[in-house]
């Protein structure tokens, strides 16, 4: 064996090298304790959210108590406030968005990896992620300037006439065709959640290994057998996941609903009545709200969505993790 | 007889999948043609209100000539600020995921929550900043929209910096380490490094990210329809004066809130190139 020469010797190691060993751990240390705290951070974000939200809600929850949610009276000038419009509003704009949406959205991941010519998958693909990245204050005047107009004059008068005797529909779409309301609301929210859902489908459904799907279409399925019996049970969990990370997006949404809902705090039967949610209910109130109890309000209608969300959020993340974890970590 | 009804069957599976083909063709036709109709659109008002002017003229009052430029400049201030603030904490918390803190129970927490503060929604980190500083500051201001905005961008960084780390194959880290290198020398002079195009596409998505948010600066920095440099106090910014003007009912304020919006759009469509051409780049 060789000798080492500092082996051999190790009096040789100059006191200015020792130095700069132990100035190395030591910095190591530091520089371990400030990913740490940095870590760290990130939950005390979140928990500083919960806290603050709750705090600023809290004039509003020792006034009003369990009315808040009970009740849609929203009246800032005798100062009582209900929030019961706004959270029916969120979920059912969200509801009818995703209605309209995931269909749509697995459609279009289906026919990217299966239907459509391999020369054309990358750049329609790489168009909808780009598109899943647009600010939604885009999708917003779109459809205050072009849509909401559109279909009022076009589409909206005709829809009413064409189902007014039917039993439930003619309820579900009466009213005077203001162009603004609750279902133009959900429209331009599935569309605008339409991309992401689209983008985390595909990828979802590239998980899938080749040998599974190959060895079915050996075993003479047709491309619909292999969606159906293969593609759709491997990746359940993740287009289940995605399904719900796009609802999260959809609850939260303020700026392609704030134009187009008409802000009412009343609860109406037909989807054609303006209604509002919670965050264009903050969006168009915060800033000119006079008084604690009506800041107070606001906020303890953002806690309330803040539940909401955290709920459908953390399920998201539970699902993806099942479908990571089938898939061996191939990223989801 | 049995080749009867095999072909019945046959002809019915064909059939099945003629259908299911036709219809997932129809979603995707449907789903594409709403979305370039919305670009079309975008395009079309955008660039009819685009001129030389946005750029160097101020918000005018309605009925009167102006441009974005004030809120062309609170924007990128604010967003500037809030990827120097974010993006060091987001590096150090992706880090301790995808090197220190692997196998360990922090980080698992930490990934779930961030990954929930990745989707939670917008509006609520403006109450939450809106609650510890505009209320405790007794003003609206451009310090903190940046402080929103840094909310927002920590999360992008922290999970595209784990996910680019968790790529580095070990084998250069006990390269490394075999040289006698500390653990935070290995970190920096080869992890790092060699994730360096993926960590920076990450902060681009942030960018990207934070250059359309609309809620968040309403509820901390309000507007400003005059050039202002004080941070201190509300500054303009191109997503609230794009939402203040298309709520107005006049014409000329309509058109600068499209070519504002063609404008964060352009941004937002260039940095996801560009981070897109450096992940490929990384690949090859």
């Amino acid at each position: 064996m060789a000798d080492v020469a500092y082996e051999s010797n190790p009096m040789t190691v100059s006191d200015s090298k020792i130095a700069a060993v132990k100035r190395s751990g030591a910095g190591d240390v530091r520089f371990h304790a400030l990913t740490v705290a940095a870590a760290a951070i990130v939950v005390l974000l979140f928990l500083g959210m919960m806290g603050a939200l709750t705090e600023g809600a809290w004039l509003s929850i020792r006034t009003f108590g369990a009315s808040f949610v009970t009740s849609q009276k929203w009246n800032p000038v005798t100062e009582q406030f209900g929030a019961l419009a706004a959270v029916y509003g969120t979920l059912v704009t969200s509801v009818l968005a995703m209605a309209l949406a995931v269909p749509v959205g697995i459609g279009i991941a289906i026919f990217l990896t299966e239907i459509c010519p391999r020369s054309l998958r990358r750049p329609i693909g790489i168009a909808i992620e780009l598109l899943a990245g647009i600010p939604s204050i885009v999708y917003g005047i779109w459809g205050l300037f072009v849509f909401a107009p559109y279909f009022q004059e076009h589409i909206q008068p005709w829809l009413v006439d064409a189902v007014a005797d039917i039993p439930v529909l003619g309820t579900i779409f009466e009213g005077p065709p203001y162009g603004i309301g609750m279902f133009t609301a959900s429209f331009i929210l599935s569309i605008m959640i339409l991309p992401f859902i689209s983008a985390v489908t595909r990828d979802v459904f590239d998980t899938v290994p080749a040998t599974l799907k190959e060895s079915a279409y050996a075993l003479g399925c047709t491309t619909s057998e292999v969606v159906g019996s293969v593609v759709l049970p491997f990746s359940r969990a993740g287009v289940v996941g995605g399904a719900m990370l796009a609802l999260g997006r959809a609850l939260g949404e303020t700026m392609a609903v704030t134009f187009v809902i008409g802000n009412s705090h009343k609860i109406h039967a037909s989807l054609f009545a303006p209604g509002t949610t919670i965050s264009a209910t903050v969006a168009n109130e915060f800033t000119e709200a006079v008084g604690d109890i009506y800041h107070s309000s606001l906020i303890e209608a953002g806690l309330i969505l803040f539940f909401i969300s955290f709920v459908v959020l953390a399920a998201a993340q539970l699902m993806l993790r099942i479908l990571h974890k089938r898939a061996g970590g191939v990223a989801a | 007889m049995t080749i009867a009804i095999n072909k019945r069957i046959y002809h019915g599976r064909k059939r099945a999948n003629g259908v299911f083909l036709t219809l997932s063709t129809l979603a995707a036709g449907f789903g594409l043609i709403w979305l370039a109709l919305i670009l079309y659109s975008l395009f079309y008002n955008g660039f009819s209100g685009l001129s030389l002017k946005v750029f160097t003229e101020m918000t005018p009052p309605p009925g009167q000539d102006g441009g974005l430029a004030n809120a062309i400049f609170g924007s990128v201030v604010m967003s500037l600020l809030a990827v120097f603030a974010g993006t060091p904490i987001g590096i150090m918390a992706g880090t301790y995921l995808a090197e220190y803190g692997r196998y360990s129970w922090l980080s698992d927490t930490v990934r779930f929550i961030n990954d929930i503060l990745l989707s939670a929604p917008s509006i609520l980190i403006g109450l939450f900043i809106y609650v510890i500083v505009v209320a405790t500051t007794h003003t609206f201001s451009g310090w903190a929209g940046a402080a929103a905005l840094t909310v927002i961008v920590i999360p992008v960084v922290v999970r595209t910096t784990e996910n680019m780390l968790l790529l580095v194959p070990n084998g250069l880290r006990e390269a490394a380490a075999a040289m006698g290198a500390p653990r935070s020398m290995i970190i920096r002079a080869v992890t790092w490094r060699a994730a360096r195009a993926g960590m920076v596409t990450g902060v681009l998505l942030a960018i990207a990210r934070i250059s359309g948010e609309t809620a968040p600066l309403l509820l901390t920095v309000l507007s400003n329809q005059f050039w202002s440099t004080h941070l201190g106090g509300p500054i303009a910014s191109l997503p609230v004066m794009i939402f203040n003007f298309a709520m107005s009912p006049y014409e000329d304020w309509h058109k600068l809130a499209w070519a504002g919006a063609l404008l964060i759009t352009l941004a937002v469509l260039t940095l996801s190139i560009i981070a897109r051409i450096l992940e490929s780049s990384r690949k090859n």
